[in-house]
């Protein structure tokens, strides 16, 4: 690989149902402590959901917060977090350098769902619809949003992939480096999913929306006693720039993405395709140049539905299958599905085991799913491990489509 | 309404508008854009406001009499009267 394509992560932002930093959020997954809270929605009254408590004032006026959406407000505070953490003189940075991709699993639904509500009170009159529907519901509106309140100029989009949004972003960044159309990419993903009934009410009508007595043990992946997904809000974005450039600035790398791949299972709508997850992986491990026993860490996309979840395992065991030291975790557990948020959340709450070589558990198995039963799961409790120099971070989503990040140790 | 009332439903308006901004001291013969940091979007939302809550249809070519707050008033006074 040429030297301008190693492209590292030197700063992370997030927020995420337990917790507002990769410090809190990364103590808890260690921890074992759930951020899924009851939930009170229009019309679906109490249901779980994974809310985030960020303080949106901190980089927003409230007319900001106001006249934008939710996934904008969120984009907004993990990007100048994210850039704070990296260290980047931002006030000198060359704003026309510097591009935002983030990953969407929908957008737009929250801000149509609130205008039909409000003509509603009105007898449907759409005279009363409001003139910032079109600016909030743009699908480039989170990103776009986040260079309004940063003053970047460089180029900005929104890249939809389902529920592989986060991993997607994160690729966008990656090849907009690359091409040299960008010297700094804020790349991840975003969700404001909650905030529409229509995801939860889709979910129960499909018959895989989680219910549960305590909110904390809804979301239970690879659990026989798992009954759905549990929605979330949340945000991560990365700060990504050549290694080369992090290196002559003497920034703080948290790791290099070393390989990633996308494809399409070109099967179902909804249903997702062991082979095509395994050819995926595949793809992103041999672009790495590694061998699947040199993985230590796999972050399943593991959402707690009961097919979804037998299936990914069926993949990851295919692809890891002689692969002694690779061990495998999940995180929907903790903070239920964010969604466009969800990878990307996902492979930051790994990251830190590049330093201290823990992987943090998947919480809520108190009865196995055999058919779940991957080789060295790490179930309920953290486990501390000998090495920690690649991480594979797994997604998919509905339509089919899948993308896989390999990220190793600098 | 008073005059003074309407004055308290513009107020109210632009607290919504302008929830960073200090509405209680306008005063009354400056540009609310300059006084608020109002733009045409701000403009629009409170020709929203006050047909939702008076049922008041300002046109668009009527839309710089909403430039001070005495201008407000001498407009929308016949109309919430």
């Amino acid at each position: 690989m040429a030297i301008q394509d190693r492209i590292v992560i030197t700063g992370v932002g997030l927020t995420s149902p337990n917790g507002d930093n990769l410090e809190q959020y990364r103590k808890n997954l260690l921890a074992g402590v759930s951020g899924v809270q009851d939930f009170e929605t229009r019309y679906m009254g109490k249901l779980i959901a994974g809310v985030c408590h960020y303080d949106p004032l901190k980089y927003q006026k409230k007319k900001d917060v106001r006249r934008g959406t939710r996934a904008g407000s969120i984009a907004i505070y993990c990007s100048h977090e994210a850039i704070a953490d990296s260290g980047i003189d931002f006030s000198s940075a060359d704003k026309s350098r510097v591009g935002v991709f983030l990953g969407i699993t929908e957008h737009g639904n929250v801000e149509t769902e609130n205008e039909v509500y409000n003509i509603s009170l009105k007898g449907y009159d759409t005279a009363f619809w409001t003139h910032h529907h079109n600016p909030r519901t743009v699908a480039n509106n989170p990103a776009g949003e986040v260079t309004l309140s940063m003053g970047i100029s460089g180029p900005h989009y929104t890249v939809g992939a389902a529920c592989a949004a986060g991993n997607a972003g994160l690729i966008s960044g990656v090849q907009m480096l690359r091409l040299g159309e960008v010297d700094v990419a804020l790349a991840g993903g975003v969700s404001e999913a909650i905030h529409t009934f229509g995801i939860f009410a889709s979910f129960k009508a499909q018959g895989a929306l989680a219910t549960h007595e305590i909110a904390a043990k809804a979301s239970r992946p690879y659990d026989l006693d798992r009954n759905g997904i549990v929605v979330s809000e949340g945000g991560c974005v990365y700060v990504l720039e050549r290694y080369e450039d992090a290196r002559k600035r003497g920034a703080k790398i948290y790791g290099e993405i070393a390989g990633y791949a996308m494809n399409s299972d070109a099967s179902d709508f909804v249903l997702p395709l062991p082979q095509r997850q395994v050819e995926c992986m595949r793809l992103a491990l041999a672009r790495a140049g590694i061998t699947p026993a040199e993985v230590d860490i796999v972050n399943t996309h593991a959402t707690a539905t009961r097919l979804g979840d037998q299936q990914e395992s069926q993949a990851v065991r295919e692809v890891f299958n002689e692969t002694p030291t690779t061990y495998i975790n999940n995180t929907k557990s903790f903070i239920g599905h964010a969604m466009g948020a969800a990878a990307a959340l996902e492979l930051a709450g790994n990251l830190p085991a590049f330093q201290d070589l823990v992987v943090h558990p998947t919480i809520n198995v108190d009865h196995l799913d055999p058919e779940c039963a991957i080789p060295n799961l790490v179930m309920n409790e953290p486990r501390k491990i000998q090495k920690v120099d690649y991480i594979l971070n797994n997604s998919a989503g509905m339509l089919g489509i899948n993308a896989v990040v390999v990220v190793k140790r600098v | 309404m008073t005059r003074q009332e309407i004055r308290q439903a513009i107020i109210d308006i632009l607290a919504d508008i302008a929830p960073d901004e200090d509405t209680a001291s306008l005063k009354d013969d400056v540009s609310l854009r300059d006084q608020l940091g109002l733009d045409s979007m701000d403009f629009l939302d409170i020709v929203m406001e006050l047909r939702k809550r008076y049922n008041v249809e300002v046109p668009s070519s009527d839309y710089p009499q909403l430039a001070t707050m005495t201008s407000c008033l001498d407009y929308l006074s016949p109309k919430m009267a």
